[in-house]
C-alpha cells in the first residue's frame, strides 16, 4: 500500500493545516474574538488525516464536536471554516453553526455534531441511501471513546452489520470522555473489542501513526465498498488540550500530557518522510510555513467578511 | 365516490408514492410481513420487496437517524414508530439532528422525510401506549407536525408530506384507523399548512385536532337539534399553522372551544388560545376562550377511567352548551 509522493505530502500538509488552524483558533479565543467555546483536536491530527486519506472524494464523512481536523482532512476551505468560526455570513454555515457544526453537504462532509454519538445513527441512513442508489460510496463516521457508551453506537453497529452497510466506524480514543478515563467507562478491554458481538471486525491502531491509521481504514473502506459490511477502527490517541475552554485539567497530570506531547503525530510523520527520502528538511519546513500562512490568510478573509443580517435570522428553518 | 378506511387511505398514499418515486422507501419495526402493529403497511412488502420495506430491530433512535441520513443524501424515506410513546426513544435524532440540520448548516441541507406514528388512547393499552405527544414537536422549529382527522385528509396530507422537503411528523390516531370515508382512488394532495372548516355554523367555533374533529362533528349534530350551530375548524397541520380560518371563524361566532386529546397543561390548545387572544378576533369574543383537553394523568388501564381521561362527545356537547348559553 505505497502512496504517491504527492499524496504523502498532502497528508503532511493537512496535518500542519489542522494544527495551524487550531492554534490560531485558540489565540483568537484568548483575544476575545470567538463567541462561545471550541473543542481542539491538537495531538489527534493523524487520526483525522489518515482516516480521510483512505476515502475517495465522493465518499461521506460524519464528524464530531472535535471536528475541525475532519473537515480540513475532507478538503474544506480553511477560509470558509475560519469565517464560520468568527460567525460570518461567508462561513460554511453562514454563521449559524459555528465551530461545532461545520458542514459541507455538497462535498460529502455531512457535518460536525454537537451531540456525542449524534452522527452515528445518521450513518445508517447514509449507508441505506448508498445501497439503494447502487453507489460505490462509503460513509465514515467519526466519534470519540465517550460515544461508545451511548446506545446509539450499539444500535447502529448492529444495524450496519445485519444489513452489511458500507459504514466505517472510526473511534478516536483520546483516553478521556471529557474527564472520565476510558478505564472507568468500560469494564472490559479495548473499544475495538466491542465490534465482535455484532459480527464486525474491530481493529485497534496507534492513532498517532498516520500511516497505520491510513492502512487500517483503507482496508475497512475497501471491505465496505465490496459490500462486505462495516468495520470498527479504534485510533488510540491523546488530546493535548482540555475538553473545551472550561477545562482545568483536574483529571490528569501535567506529566501525562507532556509524555503524549513527545508522541506528536506530525513530527513523527515529518521525520518518517525525511528519513525515507520523500522530503528534504527544507521542503518540510516550507510545507509547515505555508500551512501557517494559509491560516493567516483565512483569518484576514474571515475578519473582512460581513456579519449575517438580523433580517435573515428566521430564514432557512424550513425548506421552501 | 368509494369509501375506504383511514388505515387504507394511508396505505394507498404510501403505495402510490412508492410507485411514483423510487426514492421513497419505508423503514420501521414489524412493518413488513406483520404489516405494522395496526396493519397499515400490510401487503407493501410483497409489492415492493425488502429493499423498500425495511424491518428494523427495535432501535427507534436509529430509525430516526436513518431517516435523517437517507434524506440528507437524496432519498425520501417514510419511517414508522409503532406507538407515539416510543418516539421518546427517537427524540435525540428528531429534535437535535433532523430539526436543526438545515438551519445549523446555513440552509444548505434538506431533509425530506416523514415519520408516521399512531397516538391516542381508547385501546386499553394504558399509560405507555396511549399518549398524544404532538406538542413536544410543535415546540421545535424545523419539524412540521401533521394530524389528519379523516381518511380523505390522511391520504392527501400524507402524499404532500412525502413530497415536502422537510422532516414531517405525521401523527395518526389508533381509533381512526377503522373509520371510513370518501377517498378518491387517484393520487391527490392537500397542501400542508391549510386549516379547514369541517362544519359551518354561526354560534360557536370549535377548533379540534385528530379524533376530536370526529367527536366534535358528532357533538355538533346533537347541539344542532337544540338550535346551536357549531362551526368546526381542523388545523390539520399543527405546525406551521394556517391561522386565518381559525381567526376568521372566531370573529364570526364570538365564542371558541378548543378540543384535543393531549394533556391540557402545555398542550396545543394553549397555543391556539394565545393565537386567538393576540389576533383581531380578540375584540369579537363574547366569552372566555375555553379548552377541553386530556386530563393531566397518565392514561389509566380501567375502561371507565380511561374513557374519562380524555374528551368525549358528551363533554364537548356540555362545554359548547355552557359557552353558548353564557354559563362560562
Amino acid at each position: 500500500m505505497s502512496l504517491s509522493r504527492e499524496k504523502q505530502i498532502e497528508i503532511l500538509r493537512k496535518m500542519y493545516l489542522i494544527r495551524a488552524f487550531e492554534e490560531k483558533a485558540e489565540q483568537l479565543y484568548a483575544m476575545g474574538k470567538i463567541h462561545g467555546t471550541m473543542h481542539l483536536s491538537i495531538g489527534e491530527e493523524a487520526s483525522a488525516v489518515g482516516s480521510v486519506a483512505a476515502l475517495e472524494p465522493e465518499d461521506y464523512i460524519l464528524s464530531t464536536h472535535r471536528g475541525h481536523g475532519h473537515s480540513i482532512a475532507k478538503g474544506a476551505d480553511v477560509r470558509k471554516m475560519m469565517a464560520e468560526f468568527l460567525g460570518k455570513e461567508t462561513g460554511y454555515c453562514r454563521g449559524r453553526g459555528g465551530s461545532m457544526h461545520i458542514a459541507d453537504v455538497e462535498s460529502g462532509n455531512l457535518g460536525a455534531n454537537g451531540v456525542v454519538a449524534g452522527g452515528i445513527p445518521i450513518s445508517i441512513g447514509v449507508g441505506i441511501s448508498i445501497k439503494r442508489q447502487r453507489l460505490q460510496r462509503v460513509v465514515l463516521t467519526f466519534f470519540g471513546d465517550g460515544a461508545v457508551a451511548e446506545g446509539a453506537f450499539h444500535e447502529a453497529m448492529n444495524m450496519a452489520s445485519i444489513w452489511k452497510l458500507p459504514v466505517v466506524f472510526v473511534c478516536e480514543n483520546n483516553q478521556y470522555a471529557m474527564s472520565l478515563p476510558v478505564k472507568k467507562a468500560f469494564a472490559t478491554g479495548q473499544i475495538a473489542d466491542k465490534a465482535a458481538p455484532y459480527g464486525v471486525p474491530g481493529i485497534r491502531v496507534d492513532g498517532n501513526d498516520v500511516m497505520a491509521v491510513y492502512k487500517a481504514v483503507k482496508e475497512a473502506v475497501d471491505r465496505a465498498r465490496r459490500g462486505e459490511g462495516p468495520t470498527l477502527i479504534e485510533n488510540v490517541t491523546y488530546r493535548w488540550r482540555g475538553h473545551s475552554k472550561s477545562d482545568a485539567n483536574r483529571y490528569r497530570t501535567r506529566e501525562e500530557i507532556e509524555k503524549w506531547k513527545k508522541k506528536c503525530p506530525i513530527k513523527r510523520y515529518r521525520k518518517y518522510l525525511i528519513d525515507a527520502g520523500v522530503l528534504t528538511e527544507e521542503e518540510a519546513e516550507r510545507i509547515e510555513k505555508e500551512a501557517y500562512a494559509a491560516i493567516e490568510e483565512a483569518v484576514v478573509f474571515a475578519e473582512n467578511s460581513p456579519e449575517p443580517s438580523v433580517d435573515e435570522l428566521e430564514e432557512g428553518v424550513y425548506a421552501p | 365516490m368509494r369509501e375506504i378506511t383511514y388505515a387504507e387511505a394511508i396505505r394507498e398514499a404510501l403505495r402510490q408514492e412508492m410507485q411514483r418515486d423510487e426514492r421513497v422507501f419505508l423503514i420501521g419495526e414489524d412493518i413488513g410481513v406483520y404489516g405494522g402493529a395496526f396493519g397499515v403497511t400490510l401487503g407493501l412488502l410483497e409489492e415492493f420487496g425488502e429493499e423498500r420495506v425495511i424491518d428494523t430491530p427495535i432501535s427507534e433512535l436509529t430509525i430516526a437517524g436513518a431517516l435523517t441520513g437517507a434524506s440528507m443524501t437524496g432519498m425520501r424515506p417514510v419511517g414508522e414508530i409503532m406507538f407515539m410513546d416510543f418516539i421518546t426513544l427517537a427524540s435525540e435524532q428528531l429534535v437535535n439532528q433532523a430539526a436543526k440540520i438545515r438551519y445549523m448548516f446555513g440552509g444548505k441541507a434538506k431533509l425530506p422525510f416523514v415519520l408516521r406514528t399512531p397516538a391516542g388512547s381508547g385501546t386499553g393499552a394504558a399509560a405507555q401506549h396511549s399518549q398524544s405527544l404532538e406538542n413536544w414537536f410543535v415546540h421545535i422549529p424545523g419539524i412540521k407536525v401533521v394530524m389528519p382527522s379523516t381518511p380523505y385528509d390522511a391520504k392527501g396530507l400524507l402524499i404532500s408530506a412525502i413530497r415536502d422537503d422537510n422532516p414531517v411528523l405525521f401523527v395518526e390516531h389508533k381509533l381512526l384507523y377503522k373509520v371510513k370515508g370518501n377517498v378518491p382512488e387517484e393520487p391527490y394532495t392537500i397542501p400542508l399548512s391549510t386549516s379547514e372548516v369541517k362544519r359551518v355554523g354561526g354560534d360557536l367555533t370549535i377548533v379540534a385536532t385528530s379524533i376530536m374533529v370526529q367527536r366534535s362533528l358528532q357533538a355538533a349534530e346533537i347541539l344542532s337539534k337544540e338550535g346551536i350551530e357549531v362551526e368546526i375548524v381542523d388545523p390539520r397541520t399543527l405546525k406551521p399553522l394556517d391561522k386565518t380560518p381559525i381567526i376568521e371563524s372566531v370573529k364570526k361566532t364570538g365564542r371558541v372551544l378548543i378540543v384535543h386529546e393531549a394533556y391540557k397543561t402545555g398542550g396545543y390548545g394553549g397555543e391556539i388560545a394565545a393565537i386567538i387572544a393576540e389576533s383581531e378576533a380578540f375584540d369579537f369574543l363574547d366569552a372566555p376562550i375555553v379548552r377541553l383537553a386530556g386530563r393531566d394523568v397518565p392514561i389509566p388501564y380501567n375502561r371507565t377511567l380511561e374513557y374519562h381521561a380524555v374528551p368525549q362527545v358528551e363533554n364537548i356537547v356540555e362545554q359548547a352548551r355552557n359557552l353558548v348559553k353564557g354559563r362560562i
